[in-house]
């Protein structure tokens, strides 16, 4: 048997708050493709980027290629032959994808000799991509591409993926996967850190499963089941979640034909965007992140009033131009993606981060009854379950999950009559990602109509009735869950929910050019 | 060695102890240039730290020199805690004063007490207009309000001396560069007899406790900050940043304004070209030595007051210039700022390689 290509041996770093790790050991072997999975906060970025030499270990040991080496900074990593692709581009928008590239690259080589290799490596893997486009123009799809690019034109031996697919499209995951494994054919070794069981059982043919800091697992995942597999991560099954048929009543939210230029100039411009929402349904909005959800969401929760009045009712009301709090005063409560800095104030505690929505502590003349506020944040903390140091802890205290917990439960304890809930489960653990769902759930059950926009195929299908896809701004008509399907799902999130939606934008110019033609 | 170590909360302790650590440090560094000077850095202590307090009298002046800083200080707190940074209190102080004198100039023989709130009213009005121009400034052209702020300081000193060199100046003064003496009736009642100390005081005091109420119980005060803490969360919210903007300006203009009334119809008694002492800007430094907190800045502007008055006294007493006021309150601001980053870090003691 070979050396193996790095092992880690006894691996402990702390934090002053926590353990990040704790006695890991790990060992990839050349050419394989392996999986470290946990839930966040498992302390798998730390592992990484000990490897990568983002950060010191306190004790243990790293080998590569069975030389012991101690990698003080990321340069010495790569010059090992360790690249690494994060979870976060860092890929400069003016520029061009050559140039992003040549920045990251030794210096004695030209723009164009760069522009010449990424080309090259494009075609040899598949990964089509145009050197001379400026990345703003890209999809995100394409800019990992671009960051793959970048980490395989050091040939590296080990070549270390960060979630990689948390922003792809299920036919872009694929494509993904093809490049990876012809890698690994050719001897270079991944490491593949995820939470995705069925990603994992895919690609990988070993597997070191981590829990609070500590392997709990090392094994084949192809010969796992999903179960096994969450039971080493979380250490128990995750409740399963039954959905039953409900009931509909009246539309509370209705959107129509809703038009608005972007407001920044990354933004996206949505275009004849409606759909519907009634009482007692859950409607799921899927589709890859920056595709003008952002933007249908500020319009949807008052962030943004630009919109036309009768473009978004709220129970037959246009609220177009009406500020969040004439909004919720009708009962349209919101979750947004950003949980620390737009759904908390970090700096705050949670019972003072309970007023940014709600008043029910507030007085005459906008007085602040704080016991009262103090009792209403520590019944929602023992409600929903939130791990906090109490009442006056500050949002930024807590773990993104639990923190999650508590703006759910902010919003779904004021009884709304629509909620409309972004990236529900983000960044969140399992065992609260199904808590989060099912109170989601039981408030629809309750006769709330609910909106869910998520990238999360799987969240989607256990949760909505119908779904919509977004994309460039447009969104698709709805289809029952039931006849939907993930390949169908994923078609569609590339544009193509009209046999001629992609035709027609395409030949818009030229027929309007016919037109005039004909008339001429 | 040592190294920086992220703590994992920002530390209740060192918020509070860190202004404490502040002042000792400037007292140390105090008292090597007294002695770098060749002073007696005990005398030069004593000048700052026991003169201003030793007597009734002492005191009250010092009382007189704390009350316009904690009034624009009060101001500024709203300000800053609202991420509307405002550095040019000085000028709105100046137009306030402008605003005040021209008031009392009105006054004559006859005329009634009643005139003293018209003048406090006039100065708190002023200084809310020349704030405002800030404030529409930023709100309709993104205008910095850093920039804009400060340039006003300048053109408020121009307005004021446009004043009192010209249409204002008192045509008895001899030519000097001022207005006559307000009258009698327009002198802000002063609290007891022997000393300077005005009403200003409680209007401090209580400005200081509303300013409490207003930050930490009312919605309006928590809508406010959280506009300066997150401001995407107070758009969440839907809490108006434009709102924010435009209170946070006029209520420290106002203040600033206020202050600049209380010291021309107090201790002044008329407009002249320096009527500008640097309170505006010394009472930003009051703030933050404050953090931002209605009793803290009234601490605060107690121990700015003594660095003004031990600036006059080591003039005349040791020698020293002027300036050295402006030293104190630099060291002060200069190591609160250093000191400030033991709320977020802890020194810790790096072992030597084993």
């Amino acid at each position: 048997m070979s050396l193996p290509r790095l092992q880690l041996a006894h691996i402990t770093k702390r934090y002053p708050a926590v353990v990040a790790n704790s006695d890991v050991s790990l060992t990839v072997l050349p050419g394989e493709a392996h999986a470290v999975l946990g839930e966040n906060g498992a302390g798998k970025s730390t592992l990484m980027k000990i490897i990568y030499g983002a950060v010191k270990p306190d004790e243990g040991t790293v080998s590569f290629n069975g030389r012991p080496v101690q990698i003080r900074n990321p340069q010495a990593a790569r010059a090992l032959g360790i690249s690494m692709v994060f979870q976060h581009f860092s890929l400069f928008d003016t520029l061009t994808v050559a140039e992003n590239v040549w920045l990251g690259l030794d210096k004695s080589l030209g723009l164009a000799e760069v522009t010449r290799r990424i080309t090259a490596k494009a075609q040899e893997y598949g990964l089509d991509i145009d050197p001379l486009r400026p990345v703003h123009t890209l999809g995100v799809g394409e800019m990992q591409r671009v960051e793959i690019i970048r980490a395989l034109l050091s040939n590296p031996q080990l070549l270390i993926l960060d979630e990689p697919t948390s922003v792809l499209t299920p036919q872009a995951v694929e494509k993904l996967f093809v490049v990876l494994k012809k890698l690994a054919s050719e001897g270079c070794s991944i490491l593949y850190i995820s939470h995705k069981l069925h990603e994992i059982r895919e690609l990988c043919t070993a597997c070191t499963v981590l829990r609070g800091g500590k392997v709990t697992g090392v094994c084949n995942p192809q010969e796992e089941s999903n179960a096994s597999l969450s039971r080493l991560m979380i250490g128990a099954e995750p409740a399963t979640l039954e959905h039953r048929t409900v009931a509909t009543g009246a539309t509370v939210l209705e959107v129509k034909a809703l038009d608005l230029g972007r407001e920044s100039p990354f933004g996206v411009d949505l275009h004849d965007v409606s759909l519907s929402v009634r009482a007692g349904e859950v409607v799921g909005i899927a589709g890859v992140s920056g595709n003008g959800q952002r933007e249908l969401l500020f319009a949807l929760s008052g962030e943004d009033t630009r919109a036309a009045n009768g473009m978004v009712e709220v129970s037959g009301q246009p609220v177009g131009r009406a500020d969040p709090a004439a909004r919720r005063a009708l009962g349209v409560h919101f979750v947004p993606e950003e949980r620390l800095g737009r759904g908390a104030v970090p700096t705050l505690g949670l019972a003072h981060n309970l007023m940014l929505t709600r008043d029910d502590a507030i007085g005459r003349g906008g007085w602040i009854h704080l016991k009262a506020l103090e009792q209403q944040a520590q019944a929602l903390i023992a409600r929903f379950h939130v791990k906090a140091g109490g009442p006056n802890a500050a949002a930024k205290s807590l773990s993104g999950g639990n923190l999650q917990k508590f703006i759910v439960g902010r919003e779904i304890s004021a009884n709304p009559k629509l909620l409309i809930v972004s990236q529900p489960t983000w960044g969140v653990d399992v065992g609260a990602a199904a808590q989060i769902r099912g109170e989601i759930l039981a408030l629809r059950d309750a006769g709330c109509a609910v909106l869910v926009v998520s990238e999360e195929l799987d969240e989607l299908f256990e949760l909505c009735d119908r779904l919509h896809v977004m994309a460039r701004g447009q969104l698709s008509p709805s289809v029952d869950r039931a006849d939907a399907t993930v390949a169908q799902i994923g078609a569609w999130m590339s544009g193509l929910w009209h046999a001629d939606v992609q035709s027609r934008l395409a030949s818009m110019a030229a027929s309007q050019q016919e037109a005039a033609d004909v008339q001429a | 060695m040592f190294k920086l170590e992220a703590r994992p909360q920002a530390s209740k302790f060192w918020s509070y102890g860190s202004p404490l650590l502040a002042l000792a440090i400037t007292v140390l560094i105090g008292v090597a240039l007294f002695a770098a000077l060749g002073k007696d850095p005990v005398k030069g202590l004593q000048v700052f730290f026991w003169e201003p307090i030793k007597s009734p009298y002492a005191l009250g002046e010092l009382m007189v020199k704390a009350t316009p800083l904690l009034v624009i200080a009060l101001g500024l707190a709203v300000c800053f805690r609202s991420n509307v940074w405002n550095i040019g209190a000085e000028g709105q102080f100046v137009i306030g004063a402008v605003a005040a004198g021209g008031m009392a100039l009105l006054a004559g023989k006859e005329t009634s007490r009643w005139i003293v709130p018209v003048i406090l009213l006039a100065g708190v009005l002023g200084g809310m207009a020349w704030a405002a121009l800030t404030a529409l400034l930023r709100d309709r052209f993104n205008a910095s309000e850093i920039l804009v702020s400060l340039m006003l300081v300048y053109v408020a000193d121009m307005v004021l001396s446009y004043l009192v060199y010209g249409p204002w100046k008192d045509p008895n003064g001899f030519n000097f560069p001022q207005t006559r003496t307000f009258e009698a009736v327009t002198q802000i009642p002063r609290l007891m007899t022997g000393s300077r100390v005005s009403v200003g005081l409680l209007i401090a005091i209580a400005g200081a406790a509303a300013l409490w109420v207003f930050l930490f119980r009312t919605r309006a005060g928590f809508a406010q900050q959280v506009g300066g803490l997150a401001p995407a969360a107070a758009r969440y919210a839907g809490f108006s940043s434009r709102k924010a903007l435009w209170v946070a300006l006029l209520t420290s203009g106002g203040a600033a304004g206020l202050a600049g009334a209380l010291e021309v119809a107090g201790p002044i008694g008329q407009l002249t070209p320096y009527v500008p002492a640097g309170y505006g800007f010394a009472a930003i430094i009051v703030a933050f030595v404050g953090r931002l907190h209605p009793v803290g800045m009234v601490f605060s502007a107690v121990l700015m007051s003594m660095f003004y008055i031990g600036g006059e006294l080591a003039q005349s007493r040791l020698g020293l210039p002027k300036s050295i006021t402006g030293v104190f309150q630099g060291l002060l601001l200069f190591s609160l700022l250093a000191c400030d980053t033991l709320i977020a870090y802890r020194i810790q003691r790096t072992v030597g390689a084993k």
